[in-house]
């Protein structure tokens, strides 16, 4: 079964080589891994999307908690959460087929972000089935590249532990501190 | 010495904050990179450094004399070869969780990635194998970095940690300032066992009808071995050991059964195959114990106390876990014994399995055995030595013949299993023990890979027996190719390569004695035990065909144990 995970690890050289060195060496399944920052600074989000039964699913939460740059290991797929992924594809176009390929593009909500006379970029953003029903539907136009950045999740609603929560606000209270002075 | 605040070069710094962290010996060998670490070492008083003869034996030096002292070994290498020579010890120190902080000397930051001179990636190297590592990028986080490294490597399961130092950071300047506390905010790891969890398993384990404790290497780390025999003592409940445990529960003590798995007694792998409730202790489940995961104590009802919560449930499922250091669940757990358990059967059971099949060996050919050098030994020193065995055959007859008494007196490379361990492991042991005798073990194999050591033991005059267990064969691979292979004992014969080890000894400066006759290990041993202010090497040279029995088959069931060796093809099945 798939699961995503969502790992909050300390914003420095080397955190994200340690996580992947990780599921390497242990040989964890590792189908997507994204990482960007979060609202305090030095954290950042890593959501990783893996695959495994039940136990290997508690190994992995419990040896990604074990490395000492990871701060928060949550399992979000038992969780209410939010899950989307972002793709950049690149269709072949001919005359003939523009106006199928940008009603393709207005069904799935997508936008057309770059048009040459023989291709059009598409950005679409959605759950993971969403890209990937518009990657099936683009198919037979012939896609000449494509990028998708992998999944990033959240928890609904708020679901955040309380000492996440004093951190937010201690964090946003210094970031008024700095935009006052 | 300075002051808190003054502005000091890094090198100054690096040591400062040695002697915070009450380092009294280091273990290195100097070199490019770190050449203004070993300028500042020479007017430096409050530490020992120790030269060895190649970087990796500094690291099993450094793992030997954090295993018998249980601080934290220290490393100082140079970069590139320097440092990448330190990757086996590194890898030994993590899987045996020993405590240790590797320096390793790096080129200057500006050059990190162009291939510079004496350059390798250590952070990348290193990454898998250590609890964690570091670069330390200015000269600002050098002393956080420091202290950062110690409690690290030494607290929660301890582990190697290596500290990249840039030979930049090391030269340059900055206000000295030793943190007194840090906050790591991801690594924050259990002490206390949950007491719910504790009360369950009390419960579970006064109710037991053939409950077992099988204890492992954590009870020595977490020095839980008083409160592990009070608690199996008032409870009369019978002990298995893993290699690593051993010495934590006395080996001449009636509750003993000895060592468990692959090589265990007989009785101690039947004891886990009937028990009803098994209670393992800093134990991991490692495949050389547990054989076939299945199988293993099938019917028994587990409870895992380990301060790791990545050992549990990765190999076998257990019923109870605790997550915490074992010293205080044992606390907690003989408090909590409601009463304990009635088992007049059970200990019936074990002794019958202990007259079945008893620990034997053939001694009426009048040839030397490894099994009687170790007996010898064991009854010489009262299980009092300190004991550190490299990795084969003899490692494995020294666990089941040597009685250890008293916790951190075995020190062997178990889970990563590398030759060459002994020797400087033994050379480390004797700057941490001055009272008791330092006995290294090794195979002819294994002592030749690490030889370069023995100039180390001499220089320094420290006071090791060195044992060498010669069978002119690579003993155990040659065990399994007569076992499995068919035969065919592929490069595992040394007969006619092996040097003169007495020369070799010589050579060295080394006082040497050889022997092919029981009649002559007494007085050897007696020779050897005697001398104490300076290295001895004795070369047992001992029957060439030997195995080591028990012995259940790789991934193999209790059931699968052979005991004996009926003739070169086939061995008895029980």
């Amino acid at each position: 079964m798939k699961h995503t995970i969502s790992v909050l690890v300390e914003n420095h050289f080397g955190a994200f080589d340690r996580i992947a060195t990780m599921f390497s060496g242990k040989g964890f399944n590792l189908t997507s891994i994204s990482i960007g920052e979060t609202e305090i600074p030095d954290i950042s989000r890593m959501t990783v999307v893996t695959e495994g039964d039940n136990q290997i699913l508690d190994q992995i939460v419990k040896q990604l908690d074990r490395l000492i740059d990871t701060i928060k290991v949550i399992d979000l797929t038992s969780a209410y959460h939010v899950e989307r992924e972002l793709a950049l594809i690149k269709v072949s176009m001919q005359k003939a087929t523009m106006e199928q390929i940008k009603n393709i593009t207005d069904i799935f909500r997508g936008t057309i972000v770059d048009i040459t006379n023989n291709s059009m970029t598409i950005e679409i953003t959605g759950p993971p089935d969403k890209i990937d029903a518009t990657v099936n539907v683009l198919m037979p136009f012939g896609i000449m590249e494509m990028a998708r950045s992998g999944i990033v999740a959240l928890t609904r609603g708020e679901q955040i532990k309380k000492n996440n929560k004093e951190k937010i606000k201690k964090n946003n209270k210094s970031q008024i501190i700095k935009e006052t002075k | 010495m300075k002051n808190k605040g003054q502005v000091m070069t890094g090198a100054e710094i690096f040591f400062e904050c040695l002697k915070k962290e009450k380092v009294e010996h280091i273990f290195g060998f100097p070199g490019g990179s770190v050449l203004k670490l070993y300028e500042q070492l020479y007017d430096i008083d409050f530490l020992q450094h120790i030269l060895v003869r190649h970087e990796q034996g500094a690291v099993h030096a450094a793992e030997g004399y954090a295993k018998a002292s249980g601080k934290t070994g220290v490393v100082l290498v140079t970069s590139g070869p320097g440092a990448t020579n330190t990757v086996t010890g590194i890898a030994d120190a993590y899987m045996d969780s020993v405590p240790i902080v590797v320096f390793t000397g790096q080129v200057p930051s500006h050059l990190i990635g162009n291939d510079a001179f004496q350059e390798a990636d250590m952070m990348g190297i290193t990454r898998p194998i250590t609890k964690h590592n570091f670069l330390v990028r200015s000269v600002e986080e050098l002393a956080i970095t420091i202290k950062k490294a110690f409690y690290i490597a030494s607290s929660g399961r301890p582990g190697p940690v290596v500290v990249d130092l840039p030979k930049d950071v090391i030269n340059s300047k900055c206000e000295f300032v030793y943190p007194d506390n840090m906050e790591i905010r991801g690594y924050k790891p259990t002490i206390k066992g949950h007491s719910h969890q504790i009360k369950k398993a009390a419960e579970a384990i006064s109710k037991a009808k053939r409950p077992l404790l099988y204890v492992g290497g954590g009870v020595i780390m977490s020095g839980g071995s008083q409160e592990l025999a009070l608690f199996a003592r008032e409870n009369k409940l019978p002990v298995v050991m893993t290699l690593q445990g051993l010495g934590a529960f006395p080996g001449t003590d009636d509750l003993s059964l000895g060592m468990l798995g692959m090589h265990g007694t007989y009785w101690a792998n039947q004891a886990v195959d009937n028990c009803d409730v098994l209670v393992s202790l800093g134990a991991r489940f490692d495949d050389r114990v547990t054989g076939n995961c299945e199988t293993f104590a099938k019917n028994a009802f587990k409870i895992h106390a380990d301060i790791d919560p990545t050992c549990i449930d990765k190999n076998v499922i257990v019923d109870i876990p605790i997550v915490g250091d074992v010293k205080h669940i044992l606390a907690e757990l003989a408090v909590e014994m409601p009463k304990p358990p009635d088992i007049k059967d059970w200990w019936s059971q074990i002794y019958e399995w202990k007259d079945e099949c008893p620990m034997q060996y053939e001694d009426n050919d009048g040839r030397l055995r490894t099994e009687y050098v170790i007996e010898k030994l064991s009854e010489k020193t009262n299980g009092n030595a300190v004991i550190v065995t490299d990795v084969g055959q003899h490692q494995m007859w020294t666990a089941q013949y040597y009685k250890y008494n008293f916790p951190r007196s075995n020190i062997t490379s178990g889970g990563l299993g590398t030759m060459g361990f002994s020797v400087p492991a033994s050379i480390g042991v004797s700057f941490a023990v001055k009272d008791r005798p330092i006995i290294s073990i090794s195979g002819d194999g294994g002592f030749q890979m690490n030889i370069q050591e023995l100039i180390t033991a001499a220089a320094y005059k420290v006071p090791v027996k060195f044992i060498i267990i010669n069978n002119s064969f690579l003993g155990m691979v040659r065990q399994w190719q007569e076992m499995f292979h068919g035969e065919k004992y592929s490069f595992t014969d040394l007969s006619a390569s092996n040097p003169d080890f007495v020369k070799v000894g010589e050579a060295f400066g080394i006082e040497s004695f050889s022997t092919d006759s029981p009649k002559d290990v007494d007085s050897l041993l007696d020779k050897a035990l005697s001398i104490n202010d300076r290295p001895v090497l004795i070369e047992f040279k001992v029957v060439k065909d030997d195995l080591v029995f028990p012995m259940v088959p790789s991934g193999g069931s209790i059931s699968e144990m052979m005991v004996k060796r009926i003739n070169s093809k086939r061995m008895t099945l029980l």
